[in-house]
């Protein structure tokens, strides 16, 4: 009797809070509403929800928003893999040669925190106006993360790991497959869902400022078509697909990360 | 004669270890002038109070540090480095979190090129051994202390060595999983005639288990004494209410308190000058 009440006063505790942050999304969006049917809130700068939620299924059936979406992912994709292989091996290689890393570390961090996105004209003049711009100014917003991620993993391997490597007479070769690299791995991959994160926005953002490719070219072409509910419902969608991605990326983290 | 008889059938001996670490409030001398003998399938022990150096023994023998003076050798072969005759178990937590049990386990196995079914098979049965069947497949994560402690010792045991080497394996745990382990141990030590060097600050551990106990000193830590345990084989927790085990922890104890209060002075005394510093 008492198992059950505990139980369900845990699963009302954890349902609680979502809960919460659901309704008062919903509450503001009403608001919203509300305000601009009274006409408090100008309905040309910011379109009725109901409107923005009317427009989802032009953007199916006339923008072809699956295609472009399709063109988006590929991107992404094209940048995550060679950002995890560059990246990690980036961070390897200066991690091994303590040279390196005292020279570089500080220039990668900088780099991290710098506005790439402000480059594009430079990306565009070296690879012309098509996805390769899109997918490199992806590729180095989220080498930095990768890279600082990769040495911190693997100089935070645990000391007596390593010596139980020497103990058992491993090679250099062997102490780095067997031991640094799957001890570094969980903090890893928090580099590359970090730098995931970052060519996303990126890649998006491009999109949208040289006006080509997936999503966020869609999104500039309905701004400039003064399609504002259509704009919102395209930002959604972005919106909504990134969330989607992230909650993918962290279950896909936890099931790497059987322990602790 | 007895000396003469030990260094002819040593397996182990070390001679004249130093060890000092540059620190910077100058040199410690973490280890001086120990040496010490240790003969086929006994049970050795180094015992000593907190930070005497007997961590930094552990690494000379087991050939992890590089700094000392003073010579190692294993079977009559001076060693240079980690020598494949010595099994470590260390004194910190050290399973691979990303392997299951019986992978870590199989681990030393792996390295020889043992083909997966074979080296799972010996792995299980190192896990027996230990008393872990039943969770084969759990990761170090889901396991207590105590049997984490079980999974590095089966991983050792695993790679077959001439000589066991532990660094205060069961330091971490409470006083019940301590002393079954330490029957476990007693008991595999036994059935392998396993020659086994065992690094301790507990007496009644020492006693229960060994042929022989070296004491050390604190600061420089030296040999203080030898002591031969001569109690019944096989042991079992329970020889810890006889009277000769009473005796020979009393005469440890006696040993050691003076050492013991010694370091704890010493500590003190490090702190008070380090809040003067900081003052
Ligand atoms: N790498 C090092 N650099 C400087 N000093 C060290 C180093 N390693 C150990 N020491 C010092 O040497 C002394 C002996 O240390 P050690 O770890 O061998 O002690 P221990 O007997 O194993 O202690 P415990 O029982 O707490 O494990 C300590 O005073 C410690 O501060
Ligand atoms: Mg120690």
């Amino acid at each position: 009797m008492t198992l059950v009440v505990a139980h369900t006063r845990r699963s009302y505790r954890s349902y609680a809070a979502p809960m919460v942050g659901l309704g008062s999304f919903i509450a503001f969006v009403l608001l919203v509403e509300v305000l601009i049917r009274i006409g408090a809130l100008n309905r040309f700068i910011i379109p009725a929800p109901s409107e923005i939620i009317a427009s989802f299924g032009r953007l199916f059936l006339e923008e072809n928003i699956v295609q472009r979406f399709i063109f988006t992912a590929a991107e992404c994709i094209a940048a995550g893999v060679m950002v995890t292989v560059c990246g990690v091996t980036i961070g390897v290689v200066m991690q091994r040669f303590s040279l390196l890393q005292r020279a570089c570390e500080t220039w990668v961090a900088a780099f991290a925190s710098a506005p790439l996105v402000l480059a594009y004209p430079l990306f565009m003049v070296i690879f012309g106006r098509n996805a390769w711009t899109i997918i490199m100014m992806g590729f180095f917003s989220a080498l930095p993360p990768v890279i600082l991620k990769t040495i911190e993993g693997i100089s935070g391997t645990r000391k007596v790991l390593v010596n139980v490597g020497r103990s058992f007479n491993l090679t250099g070769t062997q102490q780095f497959w067997k031991i640094l690299f799957p001890a570094a791995l969980p903090t890893i991959f928090v580099g590359v869902r970090l730098g995931l994160i970052f060519a996303l926005i990126n890649i998006v953002g491009t999109e949208f400022l040289i006006n080509f490719g997936g999503l966020g070219q869609l999104i500039n072409d309905l701004a400039e078509r003064y399609d504002l509910a259509g704009t919102y419902a395209a930002i959604c969608f972005v919106i909504l697909v990134s969330v989607l991605f992230f909650i993918v990326l962290e279950k896909a983290e936890r099931w790497l990360r059987p322990v602790d | 004669m007895a000396l003469a008889q030990a260094s002819a059938d040593a397996i182990l001996v070390a001679d004249d270890i130093f060890v000092q670490f540059n620190t910077p409030e100058g040199p410690i001398t973490a280890v001086d002038n120990v040496s010490f003998k240790v003969r086929p399938s006994e049970f050795f022990s180094v015992i000593g109070p907190s930070g005497c150096g007997k961590s930094t023994l552990f690494n000379v023998i087991g050939g992890l540090l590089g700094q000392h003076q003073g010579v190692v050798s294993v079977g009559g072969e001076t060693i240079s480095g980690p020598h494949k005759s010595i099994g470590m178990v260390f004194q910190e937590e050290s399973t691979f979190p990303w392997r299951t049990v019986v992978d870590n386990v199989a681990f030393p196995l792996e390295l020889v090129g043992m083909p997966k079914g074979k080296r799972a098979e010996r792995a299980r049965h190192f896990i027996r051994m230990v008393g872990l069947d039943g969770f084969e497949n759990r990761y170090p994560g889901e396991l207590s202390g105590g049997m984490r402690q079980r999974v590095s010792l089966a991983r050792t045991l695993a790679s077959e060595p001439k000589i066991l080497l532990m660094d205060e394996p069961f330091a971490a745990l409470d006083e019940q999983t301590r002393l079954l382990l330490g029957d476990k141990v007693l008991q595999i030590q036994q059935q392998l005639k396993q020659t086994t060097l065992l690094i301790t600050h507990n007496i009644t551990e020492a006693v229960q288990m060994s042929d022989r106990i070296l004491v050390m000193t604190y600061r420089p830590g030296k040999v203080k004494r030898i002591v031969d345990i001569d109690l019944p084989r096989p042991r079992t927790s329970e020889i810890v209410s006889s009277e000769a085990f009473g005796r020979y922890v009393a005469q440890i104890w006696n040993d050691l308190r003076e050492e013991a209060n010694r370091g704890m002075r010493d500590e003190e005394k490090h702190m008070l000058n380090q809040d003067e510093r900081t003052a």
